[in-house]
């Protein structure tokens, strides 16, 4: 029979079923308790409430002079201690029993059901029925009972008529099987509450932890195609710096004088060459920096030097534009910490787009300013921890170009990202530059923020930490 | 299957399942007030405040069938609705057997379709074969407009492994059918894998008259 049996633990009371193993579960010991009291003050008689083992649940009752009369005599205290404990161990299977105690009293027992099954029961007595005028035989005939003093207990009994007895003890299992029901409910509303919440943080874990390997397994595909890139730019550079060299050679006329229009033809190929030396260059940095290998040099830097040096070379452009550049370098500002020839690569590279989305007659500001860098931490929490910022130098760009809508803003830096198509083509470029900005400024541990109105223009700050001694 | 030889007692799960608001609770419930007095316990309902099913509805059924056994059917409904996947799962633990109860709406259709293929998701979750499960299927509302026509219902029925039944739940009409229906293909089931006529001397035919008879009011649903 083994195989038939389940394999729950039929005593879990579990909600795969929906069963209750005991009246004590279900069936609140205050409720049952509160419920005898306030029976027994309405009808004056004795109640106990017993679970399907026999265990005493609640009860309300107050000995009565009877019993504590029989009490100081042998045979009627052996006597009614048998009886109360007959009753107590009868287990009606359907109707209620009445159980004849030897006193002439009766003691009336209810089983109470829970979903057509036997949980518990209730005794009701001893009263005596209302119909008995006098003490039986069985009770005169106690060893040494004094007649009289029985007669006198035996009328001060709590009495009823039987059928009354019935009805109200009807109307206290109905109850009581109502408070074992709400009982068995609420246990079950809990325990599947639990269940559920136990069901739903598994599900959620199990996702979590799919999420989590394909997260994994994106960041490799991430690394093998950062290394790619490198491998494939690198490649790419080689060949290609050959034809810009042999162009080179055809130009200086050493291999024979070239007509006006072969040199304009040569002109036009070493241009593209060089425009895709560029492009090839700047792939080959993203993905060193993608792959994190890109050596940096550090070394003190003097803003000053560097934003002159950059002026220098975009001059020529910002003037044939008519466009004024400014340069603008606080008195106090600290040297910065870093490598002097990938600072250059950042702030040309923002001065060029600078350029590049200024009207003419705009203007472009390059400049420097001390900061302060923050330690790390997270914001506002635990501030005590993370208390203190080191000093830091704040580079920035601004120009009054077309500027940048702020739903763009916050993908500028992606590689390959072009805040409209239209723009590559009207003004070069594979949407390279900021991505490689932000890594680099990234690999410097500094920071790249960026504001920007349309119409208005656009500001780029680099904050860069500064030298610890300014050399 | 529980079975608790010391009481002589076998306990059957049956699950009504299905799409939200197809009338599982009210299956329930109709089948409540047609069993003859005494046989069904009282139905024990986790209902929200707009009377849609939290956790689920229990209700108890019990019949004699024989060799002093009894037989407790254990009435189980599901929540409907698509956010209590896990507490449908719960619920639906330990199915003896189930009855799906559809919408015969031709535009719950696809809403049938979805909850029948999570039924099967979340049985075999539970590490249950679904083609092993003992399932009827009910398709209820026959009152409303728009509904899949009895021609039609008899064109699915032929091609479906499960037998189909029709019903209007709120009237009780066809609720009894499904169930007995429901009851004999589990005990067939049981039978098959247990041998309760051999090992309990409790035969299949003479059980389910004792259930047929004890269930009683069978009002069959006919458009006619």
């Amino acid at each position: 029979m083994a195989d038939i049996m389940t394999q729950n633990d039929p005593n879990s009371a579990d909600i795969v079923m929906g069963d209750v193993a005991r009246l004590e579960d279900v069936l609140s010991r205050a409720s049952a308790a509160s419920l005898c009291k306030s029976f027994f003050a309405l009808f004056g008689l004795p109640v106990r409430v017993l679970s399907q083992d026999g265990e005493l649940v609640a009860e309300a009752r107050r000995d009565r002079s009877l019993c504590n009369y029989l009490d100081t005599l042998t045979e009627g205290r052996r006597r009614c201690s048998q009886t109360l404990e007959e009753a107590r161990g009868i287990q009606p299977e359907g109707a209620s029993i009445v159980h004849p105690c030897f006193s002439g009293a009766v003691y009336r027992i209810v089983p109470l059901f829970h979903q057509q099954r036997a949980i518990g029961r209730f005794i009701v007595g001893p009263y005596v029925p209302f119909d008995a005028s006098s003490p039986p035989e069985s009770l005169r005939s106690v060893e040494s009972i004094d007649a009289g003093a029985a007669s006198t207990h035996f009328n001060d009994m709590p009495r009823a008529r039987e059928d009354v007895a019935e009805q109200i003890c009807a109307h206290l299992k109905e109850v009581l099987e109502l408070l074992v029901f709400s009982g068995h409910r609420a246990q079950l509303a809990s325990t599947m509450h639990v269940a559920s919440m136990r069901e739903s943080y598994r599900e959620l874990t199990e996702k979590n932890d799919a999420l989590t390997e394909s997260n994994e397994e994106l960041k490799q595909v991430d690394k093998l195609k950062s290394t790619f890139l490198a491998t494939v730019s690198h490649e790419l550079r080689s060949p290609l710096t050959s034809i810009i060299g042999y162009t080179e050679m055809l130009q200086s006329g050493a291999i024979g004088t070239l007509g006006d229009e072969q040199s304009q033809i040569l002109k036009t190929v070493h241009g593209k060459a060089d425009e895709l030396l560029t492009l090839i260059s700047s792939l080959l940095d993203l993905g060193q920096l993608e792959s994190r290998t890109l050596d940096l040099q550090h070394e003190v830097v003097d803003p000053r030097a560097l934003l002159s040096g950059i002026g220098s070379t975009v001059v020529p452009s910002a003037n044939r534009r008519n466009i004024g550049l400014d340069i603008r370098v606080a008195a106090d500002t600290p040297k910065i910490w870093g490598d002097p020839i990938r600072l250059r690569q950042i702030i040309l590279n923002l001065a060029d787009n600078a350029l590049k989305f200024t009207h003419q007659g705009g203007q472009v500001e390059l400049g420097a300013a001390p900061a302060r860098v923050d330690l790390g931490g997270p914001a506002g929490v635990g501030s005590a921890l993370f208390t203190g910022n080191r000093p830091a130098v704040a580079l920035h760009v601004r120009d009054t170009g077309m500027g940048i809508a702020e739903d763009k803003l916050s993908r500028i830096f992606e590689a390959f990202y072009q805040v409209d198509g239209g723009t590559t083509r009207v003004h070069g470029g594979a949407g390279l530059g900021l991505s490689i900005v932000k890594q680099l400024v990234d690999a410097h541990g500094g920071t790249i923020d960026v504001t920007s109105k349309p119409g208005e223009g656009t500001l780029f700050t680099v904050t860069l930490p500064a030298a610890d001694h300014d050399a | 299957m529980r079975l608790d030889l010391a009481a002589r007692e076998l306990t059957l799960k049956l699950v009504y399942y299905g799409p939200a608001l197809s009338g599982k609770t009210t299956n329930l419930r109709a089948v409540q007030r047609l069993t003859s007095a005494g046989t069904s316990g009282r139905l024990m309902t986790f209902e929200m405040r707009n009377e849609r099913t939290l956790f689920f509805d229990m209700m108890p059924i019990t019949v004699p069938v024989g060799n002093g056994f009894n037989v407790r059917l254990k009435l189980f409904s599901v929540p409907g609705q698509l956010m209590h996947e896990p507490t449908r799962r719960l619920a639906l633990e330990a199915a003896d057997g189930i009855a799906f109860i559809a919408t015969s709406r031709r535009s719950e259709a696809s809403t049938n379709r979805e909850s029948f293929l999570r039924l099967h998701r979340n049985l075999r979750h539970n590490g249950v074969d679904p083609a092993r499960m003992p399932m009827v299927v009910q398709f209820n509302k026959r009152d409303l407009e728009d509904i899949h026509s009895d021609e039609e219902l008899e064109t699915i029925g032929t091609r479906s492994r499960e037998p189909i039944y029709k019903a209007v739940a709120t009237r009780g009409h066809g609720v009894m059918q499904t169930l007995h229906g429901l009851i004999r293909r589990t005990w067939s089931k049981l039978e098959e894998e247990h041998h309760l006529e051999d090992r309990l001397g409790i035969s299949p035919s003479s059980s389910m008259q004792a259930v047929e008879s004890k269930l009683g009011n069978q009002r069959e649903w006919r458009t006619s």
